[in-house]
């Protein structure tokens, strides 16, 4: 391959417990890929990314960032190493004010865009810089959850359904702002139920049922594909 | 009662609060970073008040290198303690934290005992601390007003600092989501271990402070740490701000309490434990969890 990949798990399995909930999941993201996993609710989504992020600790195979094997590092190396995460609860912390959220994260890499860029992007968030970050909506939480990690210049972001339960107009601006990380040449994976949403920004789909991978769609096979698509999703 | 002995209870008052304050402060920081309640406290201000001790007495290193000599001694002798046995005993429930840290101060209070005896040792009171200010209507001793000021000044720079700067900041966002702040590649376990020493190192402070006034033993932690943990239940655990202001207004009303009702000095905070616990029971700075 010419390509170079950003992310190459192989064969990752995870464990919550006793309970062994990935089994072998196989995936590669190229540098500057934009991929989503789709799959209905308990399949393993958030628990992939869980353990690529190394928040799951109890985990096995193989996990390459950027050619680097982190399948024994702890979250905070793998996130010096320029991953950056949004988690599904969207992890806003209430003692802190929406400013000091945002400025949290140290910086990775150079590269991440200024607290003036984020503004640009996220109008609101800038009206609300002395709130508490819990004072925030569900959609302005979602934004500052986002414009966190594109100030530390990771180059690999996690999203975990960074759509779910929002407004349309929240989602529109969510879907600019995957835009603008895909010009700047970051690499996304992104976890999404909404089929539209994932059609209109990714580049691939991976489909995940019971804990591993099970179909690839590439963008051009999407409308072809739609119906198997939607039993997947169970639509 | 004159003005002289009001005046003068005041102060004690407010010397005892700043004991309170430094030792409870110390357990407020270390119960939200590691969810331990800390019931060593005590010992690692007796450990403060015996380190400027031995270093006088052996090293000839007097009160003021060993005010902060002893406390960097006693959070070397914290994070060994920490990084051995105190870390495995974080999670959820309390208990086992409680039960590992009284056994410590247990053991360290007779590890004190068994090399020093159990009698109190003198300090002296640092040269230029001795006598005081006359102000006609009142005398200051020097080295309690110096207490209260030294003591006051450490809490507010702890409360700043915890309330008011970046590290503050990363330490606030740890002691909420530590997961997630080690996914922001921040080094979650390294910053416990440091709050864990910056909680002892009070502790240690407040006994080189006590040692020229209270005299310096192995059992001066023990008394200390029961009044200090009647002190948090009235504050609330994990409030930086309501630790000091709790710590100093019961000071005082102990201090008042003694020139009023002087038999019942001894169990007024517990009194208004006891009645906090009733109303409040998450503490008057406290929030329920």
């Amino acid at each position: 391959m010419v390509t170079k990949n950003r992310l190459e798990v192989k064969n990752l399995q995870a464990f919550y417990g006793d309970s062994h909930v990935l089994h072998g999941v196989d995936l590669e993201i190229a540098e500057g890929e934009i991929v989503t996993i789709i799959g209905r609710n308990g399949v393993g989504k958030t628990t992939t990314l869980r353990a690529i992020m190394g928040i799951l600790s109890n985990r096995r195979g193989s996990i390459k960032i950027a050619g680097q094997e982190t399948i024994a590092a702890r979250p905070e190396q793998i996130a010096r190493i320029g991953v950056g995460y949004v988690p599904e609860e969207r992890g806003i912390f209430a003692s802190l004010s929406v400013a000091d959220n945002l400025i949290l994260p140290p910086i990775v890499a150079e590269g991440g865009m200024t607290i003036a860029e984020i503004y640009d992007l996220f109008p609101n968030l800038e009206e609300r810089t002395a709130s508490a970050g819990t004072r925030l909506s569900g959609g302005e939480q979602q934004m500052l959850a986002i414009a966190r990690v594109l100030r530390t210049g990771a180059s690999l972001l996690l999203l975990d359904e960074p759509t779910e339960g929002l407004a349309p107009t929240i989602v529109q601006r969510i879907g600019q702002a995957i835009d603008s990380m895909k010009r700047k040449g970051r690499t996304v994976l992104l976890i999404e139920q909404n089929i539209r949403f994932a059609m209109r920004v990714a580049d691939r789909h991976y489909v995940m049922e019971s804990g591993r991978i099970v179909d690839m769609i590439p963008r051009a096979q999407v409308a072809a594909k739609m119906q198997e698509l939607q039993h997947y999703l169970g639509v | 009662m004159s003005r002289d002995e009001f005046l003068g209870q005041l102060l004690v008052g407010l010397i005892n609060g700043s004991f309170y304050a430094l030792l409870s402060l110390g357990l407020s920081i270390i119960f939200g970073l590691l969810g331990i309640v800390n019931v060593a406290q005590g010992a690692f201000y007796m450990a403060g008040a015996f380190f400027s001790w031995m270093m006088l007495q052996w090293l000839g290193i007097g009160y003021w290198p060993a005010l902060i000599l002893a406390p960097l001694a006693v959070a070397a002798f914290g994070v060994v303690l920490e990084k051995t046995m105190i870390f495995r005993v974080y999670g959820p429930d309390h208990m086992p934290g409680l039960l590992l840290t009284l056994g410590l101060l247990m053991a360290i209070q007779g590890m004190f005992v068994y090399i020093f005896g159990a009698n109190a040792r003198p300090y002296p009171v640092p040269a230029e601390l001795r006598g005081g200010w006359d102000l006609d209507f009142v005398f200051l001793p020097k080295y309690r007003v110096w207490t209260v000021f030294a003591s006051v000044t450490v809490c507010f720079t702890t409360w700043f600092i915890i309330e008011k700067t970046s590290l503050g900041r990363t330490l606030r966002a740890a002691n909420e989501n530590p997961v997630l702040t080690r996914s922001f590649g921040i080094n979650v376990p390294a910053l416990i271990t440091m709050g864990f020493a910056l909680g002892v190192a009070l502790a240690g402070f407040a006994g080189v402070l006590a040692a020229p006034l209270y005299t310096v033993s192995p059992l001066m932690g023990v008394d200390l740490i029961i009044i200090v943990f009647a002190v948090v239940v009235v504050g609330g655990l994990g409030s930086i701000f309501g630790a000091i202001i709790t710590s100093l207004g019961l000071g005082v009303i102990e201090g008042f309490a003694k020139v009023f009702y002087p038999q019942g000095s001894n169990m007024v905070i517990f009194i208004v434990m006891i009645i906090v616990l009733l109303i409040k029971p998450a503490g008057l700075f406290g929030s329920e969890k």
